[in-house]
């Protein structure tokens, strides 16, 4: 099948920098795309190419089968919510979100229709009038997401559009993001430094260090098989410890031998361990496999959080079940939940 | 406590020299505008009064040379802004070379300014360089010297740095993703520079024309080389009270009255600055805005 947008080894330098090295990455219709990755990484550079503020160095972008590199940002049917807001200060809010209604010569019955829906959408009913200088962060961000949303456009490039919104709003918006999405549907390609921002909104997210993309897959294909210690440690919280594979199906770390559901590497490879927090299960002394002290609890809402000194590592633990600091306990993991991978130094950050 | 008592202090000569240099004078000028000790209207009433018995008012003469200044003012500067803006565009778009090309721009200011309209006088004159360069393509000679067209020349030449410059800062200080984020919602370039790019200027080319226009009202040095000593403007009318004529009575009434007019004509534009961009935006939205 075709695919809405192709990336196609695209590469970036400024100078002599390389910002973008390969980004080869597809996009289908509806698809909610997240780009995920520290700050620095590239992500909105990428969004730059894909809406036409830059021209990669080398690489081939690719909409519907056309190519996008010659065709200037006004032609793309890309809309983008910048991560600054970029709102028009001539204007006020009405004019910023019409902007584009404007210039296709819409009725202005039909635009102020459109408008007041916008708002609605974007909890700012009867702003219209307001002037975007006398906006807060938050609802300058958020007349810059009705205001890229209003012409519906095939695809909408958003750079960390909540960033600037608290814990409450953010998850409303979340929300109506999505549905939006799926109402509309509209394609999103989605910057976020939040990875559960990430893992809750995206059908796939793509984890980004240094100008390479690291792992493209779903939420929870990338939370539960990290493809390197960079990606584990990135998305979601993690046990990061180094080990060695002693043949299929089974791995030393922590001075002990495990079993585990990994095969094919060699014998006496040295690999990176990584365990989620939650996989960790507290048991008395005696039936554990690993055995320590919990050195510090910390009550997280709906869990606890234990840091347990077991083998010369310091476990991070999440249970809903208490173990008081000084306790001493076992601790046991289940063999598909050690997650094995190649050891790749280049992306340790 | 201790840091607001400094800032007084600091204030003080400040305040002192802006008394001195600006308060002072201007206070004087009113003063002798209005007869000095023997206070009278009279010098003000010299200014508008007829020559003879129903002598229509824009024909009085001293309002007509008014009213050239200001009709040969307004010239210049629509000319500086036809001739500015694009310069102040290109400057500010073609960043990379900026430095160079601010450069070149700036150089003839620092030479004097006397000197640069001299300068003029030998490409105008019946034997300069200009009628030299189009005697060489066998065209005919103009005479340009000593009429309006040199006084304009004078003026745009000398004025068109403070035309641009103004605008340049502006359109460089203009954040680029306003424009990308026009672009980006469908609008061409055209559509980018009247819709966003020019109403965003609108402040620098505010400055530009009153730094133009004010400084053109009033001059009398370049209608002095230029226009010949015949053209008179009212700054040389001032001039010759105060220098020639020696009425200094006279001469303040007039320098109050052009000043009175500038103020006036800048009040006028400086309302374009406030008006809402879009004619269906209406005033209360601006809310606390209007300043
Ligand atoms: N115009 C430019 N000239 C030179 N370097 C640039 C330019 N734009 C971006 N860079 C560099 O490219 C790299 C990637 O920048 P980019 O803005 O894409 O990062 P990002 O992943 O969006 O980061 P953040 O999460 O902080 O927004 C950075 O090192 C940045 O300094
Ligand atoms: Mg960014």
């Amino acid at each position: 099948m075709e695919h809405f947008v192709d990336l196609i080894g695209i590469t970036k330098t400024f100078g002599r920098e390389l910002i973008l090295d390969n980004i080869n990455l597809y996009i289908d219709k509806n698809e909610f795309v997240t780009l995920l990755g520290p700050s620095g990484c590239g992500k909105t550079t990428t969004l730059r190419i894909i809406g036409g503020f830059e021209q990669p160095t080398s690489g081939e972008l690719r909409m519907d089968g056309e190519n996008m590199l010659s065709v200037p940002p006004h032609k793309r049917k890309v809309n983008t919510v910048f991560q600054k807001y970029a709102l028009f200060p001539n204007m006020n809010v009405r004019d910023n979100i019409a902007f584009s209604l404007n210039l296709k010569k819409e009725k202005t019955a039909v635009i102020d229709k459109k408008i007041k829906n916008m708002l609605r959408l974007v909890n700012l009913d009867g702003y219209e009038k307001r002037t975007t200088t006398s906006l807060s962060g938050g609802q300058q961000q958020r007349v810059a997401i009705a205001r890229a949303l209003i012409s519906e456009p095939k695809l909408l490039l958003l750079d960390e559009p909540l960033g600037a919104l608290d814990l409450k709003l953010r998850l409303d918006m979340q929300l109506e993001l999505k549905n939006i999405q799926k109402e509309l549907g509209i394609t999103f390609v989605y910057v976020t430094h939040d990875q559960g921002e990430a893992l809750s909104m995206s059908d796939t997210i793509v984890v980004m260090n240094a100008g390479k993309i690291l792992q493209i897959g779903k939420p929870k294909d990338i939370y539960d098989e990290p493809k390197n210690a960079f990606v584990a440690k990135f998305i979601g919280e993690s046990n990061l410890t180094d080990g060695t594979m002693l043949s299929d199906f089974a791995v030393n770390f922590a001075g002990m031998d495990f079993e585990c559901v990994d095969k094919g590497f060699e014998p006496n490879q040295a690999i990176d361990i990584v365990i989620r927090p939650e996989d960790i299960v507290i048991t008395s002394p005696a039936d554990g496999k690993l055995r320590g002290v919990v050195k510090n609890v910390t009550f997280k809402g709906v869990h606890y959080e234990m840091l347990v000194d077991a083998h010369g590592f310091l476990w991070k633990i999440h249970s809903t079940v208490l173990s008081p600091e000084g306790t001493e306990v076992g601790l046991t993991i289940a063999p598909d939940l050690i997650h094995v991978m190649k050891r790749d130094e280049s992306s340790i950050a | 406590m201790r840091v607001a008592l400094l800032k007084r202090i600091f204030v003080y000569p400040y305040g002192l020299w802006l008394f001195i240099f600006i308060v002072a004078p201007l206070l004087i000028i009113v003063w002798f505008s209005f007869g000095g000790t023997d206070f009278t209207l009279y010098h003000y009433a010299r200014f508008f009064s007829p020559l003879y018995e129903g002598q229509p008012f824009f024909q009085r003469i001293y309002i007509a040379v008014l009213m050239r200044s200001i009709y040969l003012a307004v010239i210049s500067t629509v000319i500086c802004f036809v001739l500015g803006y694009p310069l102040a565009y290109a400057l500010a778009k073609f960043y990379s070379h900026k430095s160079f090309l601010l450069f070149l721009f700036l150089v003839p200011l620092w030479m004097n300014f006397l000197l640069r309209t001299y300068a003029w006088l030998t490409i105008l004159e019946q034997n300069g360089v200009l009628n030299a360069f189009l005697g060489v393509f066998g065209l005919p000679a103009t005479d340009l010297l000593f009429t309006d067209m040199a006084v304009v020349i004078g003026m745009v030449y000398n004025f068109l740095p403070f035309m641009v410059l103004p605008i340049y800062t502006v359109l460089r200080d203009m954040d680029k993703s306003i424009v990308e984020a026009a672009q980006d919602l469908g609008a061409n370039k055209v559509q980018v520079f009247l819709k966003i790019v020019f109403p965003l200027s609108v402040p620098g080319v505010i400055s530009g024309v009153t730094m133009v226009f004010m400084p053109g009202v009033t001059t009398f040095v370049i209608s002095n080389l230029l226009g010949g000593g015949q053209f008179i403007l009212v700054g040389n009318l001032i001039e010759q009270q105060f220098l020639r004529v020696g009425d200094w009575y006279f001469g303040s009434a007039m320098a109050v009255i052009l000043m009175v007019l500038i103020l006036f004509m800048m009040g006028l534009i400086k309302l374009f600055d406030r008006q809402p961009k879009d004619g269906r935006t209406d005033k209360t939205a601006e809310g606390g805005a209007l300043y």
